[in-house]
């Protein structure tokens, strides 16, 4: 198992290779610069930014300063937010993306896994039919919808909760809402599938003969299989809530890092784009391990060796 | 040559039943299904609102009404009779003259207006006509001194039955532009998605060996980039033109169909008419074209119908941020976000977008699931 993550580890590197690669490369071949203002630097100026920056030396340098740099842990100085380090910036707003992303990972596993085996232990009942409309619209509607939406009902027209900041709880409840969502409908969804199937197998059928409660049945042989494929979800699943984030941040004025995504991409901010697309590299390989680590845990048919 | 005979009869069978052909009996299904039907009936009259609304629409999608910014929904024609007052004593605010009396009535106002000192001057209705409440204005009487005069003007009535945005447009004739432009970017982008995935997957499928192991493990390596941040990347690096949106969103999303293309290929392959075209020497180029693609189309469709949505999704989540069309053309994406900004004064600038933005994808989807269920040649 220990080897096998290890190789898993070590596997990813090419992929995140790939995709900084990708990306230095891509930014720096399209037209614009951090020091393009609507007011020109004089010349003596531009030459000194571009010498500070180390932006006067070939492509191909730049590049190699750049690898060898993060590999020693630095991902170089913003260009936009003077006297910062990229690892700064992002080290303060990293915090509140992933608790706001883990967040509504737990909630959107535990609801939607609640949802599912509920709506499959009563096929084709009323509570079917409610979980499986929920799901739907869950799919259905972006979370571009329903952030601002949610924010309208809840915190304008009833103000039951605060629209925007970070630091309460009560300050969470929105956003994690907002986040997790689509992700519980999906979730239901896998679950539910998966349970009907789960529950006709033989194993469970084994665990009702030998007359175990109906409790235990379900939740510890049944719900144990028909959580896999919801598993399986959690890698593209943790994709899906980093790109969420951003629009969740900007609905709710979050101090996460998904606005230097975009912020940073808008004004060329070469190295703070770069960090942004180093974590969510990072994240998405992990999560996809993780997924993989899990599965063995939870189906002993699957083995690595 | 008694292998080339067998088929024979089966053809006659199968002509002998007409209207049984796969469609056919797909149609029939379709039909069935009245979430689909209803889906499909929505559809098309927001397809024809997005191509015809536009033409028909009584504002145009960019003109600006200053005197009516954020005005709530209304099926009322605006100005209302008590704004009608106010707005006149605006419009005549810098023609230096008293406002003696402001009658209403008859479609139209009445104005008396006095001077101390100067003359009053005629041409002082054009501060009416600028306004957008009032057209036709003219001098009905000036007095004899030229100290008072009587002005007409006409109301003229606007109608804004979803309200008016941040900058006094009418908000129903940008949600009609908006539904062409979301809906065009959902077909031109899947095309885009469809040309490349159907042609990478019938080609990976049908050479087969090493080439297929290349092609398909570079499909799994992009699959597992985090695609989304790549497209935000080239949109914004590379301008923000509605072409590049196809390409970019056409790009991400044609990994799925490449796969089950790739599939289907793989089995069609060994059939015995792929294998006949094969000895009599058709090229592999015309086999993939002429037998393997159309052989794929039935299961290409379905993934096409739920790719729609996806597609429209992205380009709602790229203009939501501020990445996508550009002002004063406008999509379903940028409206909602600039509802969500609005929302505090003017909920209603939100609630249209993202109503009309749910109804377009809940039909997609639903349609999507009744074409696949209808399809689906595995529980016929």
């Amino acid at each position: 198992m220990l080897s096998y993550a290890l190789r898993r580890l070590l596997g990813a590197i090419p992929t995140i290779f790939i995709i900084i690669t990708a990306a230095f490369f891509m930014m720096r071949i399209a037209p614009g610069g951090p020091f393009d203002q609507e007011r020109t630097l004089e010349a003596t100026v531009m030459e000194n930014l571009n010498a500070t920056f180390g932006l006067d030396r070939p492509l191909w340098q730049q590049y190699g300063m750049y690898l060898g740099n993060l590999l020693r842990g630095d991902m170089g100085p913003s260009f936009i937010y003077r006297d910062m380090r990229v690892q700064e910036i992002l080290g303060e707003g990293l915090p509140v993306s992933v608790q706001l992303g883990l967040t509504a990972l737990v909630l959107a596993l535990a609801v939607g896994a609640l949802l599912g085996t509920l709506a499959a232990l009563r096929q084709n009942s009323s509570t079917d039919y409610a979980v499986i409309a929920v799901a739907t619209f869950g799919i259905t509607v972006p979370n571009f919808v329903v952030a601002p939406v949610l924010s309208l009902v809840f915190a304008v027209m009833l103000s039951w909760l605060p629209a925007q900041g970070w630091g309460e709880a009560r300050q969470m409840v929105l956003p994690v809402i907002a986040l997790a969502l689509p992700q519980v409908a999906i979730v239901a969804r896998l679950v539910r599938g998966a349970m009907i199937e789960a529950l006709r197998s033989d194993h469970v059928r084994t665990a009702r003969a030998y007359g175990l409660p109906a409790r235990m049945v379900v939740l510890k042989h049944a719900l144990r299989a028909a959580i896999l494929p919801a598993v399986s979800y959690l890698g593209p699943a943790a994709a899906a809530l980093l790109t969420g984030s951003i629009v969740v941040e900007q609905v709710f004025n979050l101090p996460g890092i998904g606005r230097y995504f975009v912020q940073g991409a808008l004004n060329r901010d070469y190295t703070l784009v770069m960090g942004t697309v180093v974590i969510v590299a990072v994240f998405v390989v992990v999560f996809n391990l993780i997924v993989d680590l899990l599965y063995a845990l939870l189906d002993p048919r699957v083995r690595y060796d | 040559m008694t292998d080339l005979a067998n088929p024979a009869p089966e053809i006659a069978a199968g002509e002998g039943t007409a209207g049984r052909s796969l469609w056919a009996v797909a149609m029939m299904r379709l039909r069935r299904n009245r979430a689909a039907m209803a889906s499909l009936v929505v559809l098309v009259l927001m397809a024809l609102a997005g191509i015809f609304g536009p033409m028909v629409a009584p504002h145009d999608y960019s003109e600006v009404y200053p005197e009516f910014v954020k005005v709530p929904p209304s099926l009322a024609p605006y100005p209302q009779q008590d704004q009608i007052v106010p707005a006149a004593e605006e419009a005549l605010a810098r023609a230096r003259v008293e406002i003696a009396s402001i009658e209403v009535g008859g479609g139209g106002v009445t104005i008396m207006v006095t001077s101390e000192s100067r003359e009053i001057d005629p041409r002082i209705t054009r501060y009416l006509d600028r306004s957008d409440v009032f057209s036709g204005s003219e001098m009905v009487e000036v007095s004899g001194d030229g100290l008072s005069a009587t002005m007409r003007a006409d109301v003229r009535e606007l109608y804004f039955i979803a309200g008016t945005d941040a900058n006094g447009r009418d908000l129903f004739s940008r949600i009609l532009i908006s539904l062409r432009i979301s809906l065009m970017i959902g077909a031109l982008a899947t095309g885009v998605a469809l040309v490349i995935g159907v042609l990478y997957g019938a080609t990976a499928g049908f050479v087969g060996g090493r080439l297929d192991n290349v092609m398909m493990r570079v499909v799994d390596i992009l699959y597992s980039l985090p695609f989304v941040f790549f497209v935000i990347l080239l949109v914004v690096f590379f301008g923000r033109n509605v072409v590049l949106m196809f390409i970019a969103v056409g790009a991400v999303e044609w990994l799925d169909m490449a796969r089950i293309v790739r599939g289907q290929t793989l089995s069609l392959r060994r059939r015995e008419f792929v294998q006949a075209a094969e000895s009599l020497g058709v090229r592999s180029r015309d086999i993939v074209r002429r037998h393997i693609i159309p052989n794929t189309l039935g299961t290409v469709i379905i993934y096409m119908t739920l790719m729609i949505p996806k597609v429209i999704l992205l380009e709602s989540f790229l203009s939501f941020l501020g990445l996508g069309v550009q002002e004063p053309l406008t999509s379903l994406g940028v409206l909602i976000a600039e509802g969500a900004k609005n929302m505090r004064n003017a909920p209603f600038m939100l609630f249209w977008p993202a109503a009309t933005m749910t109804v377009l994808l809940f039909a997609l989807n639903f349609l999507g699931d009744g074409l696949r269920d209808a399809l689906d040649p595995k529980d016929r």
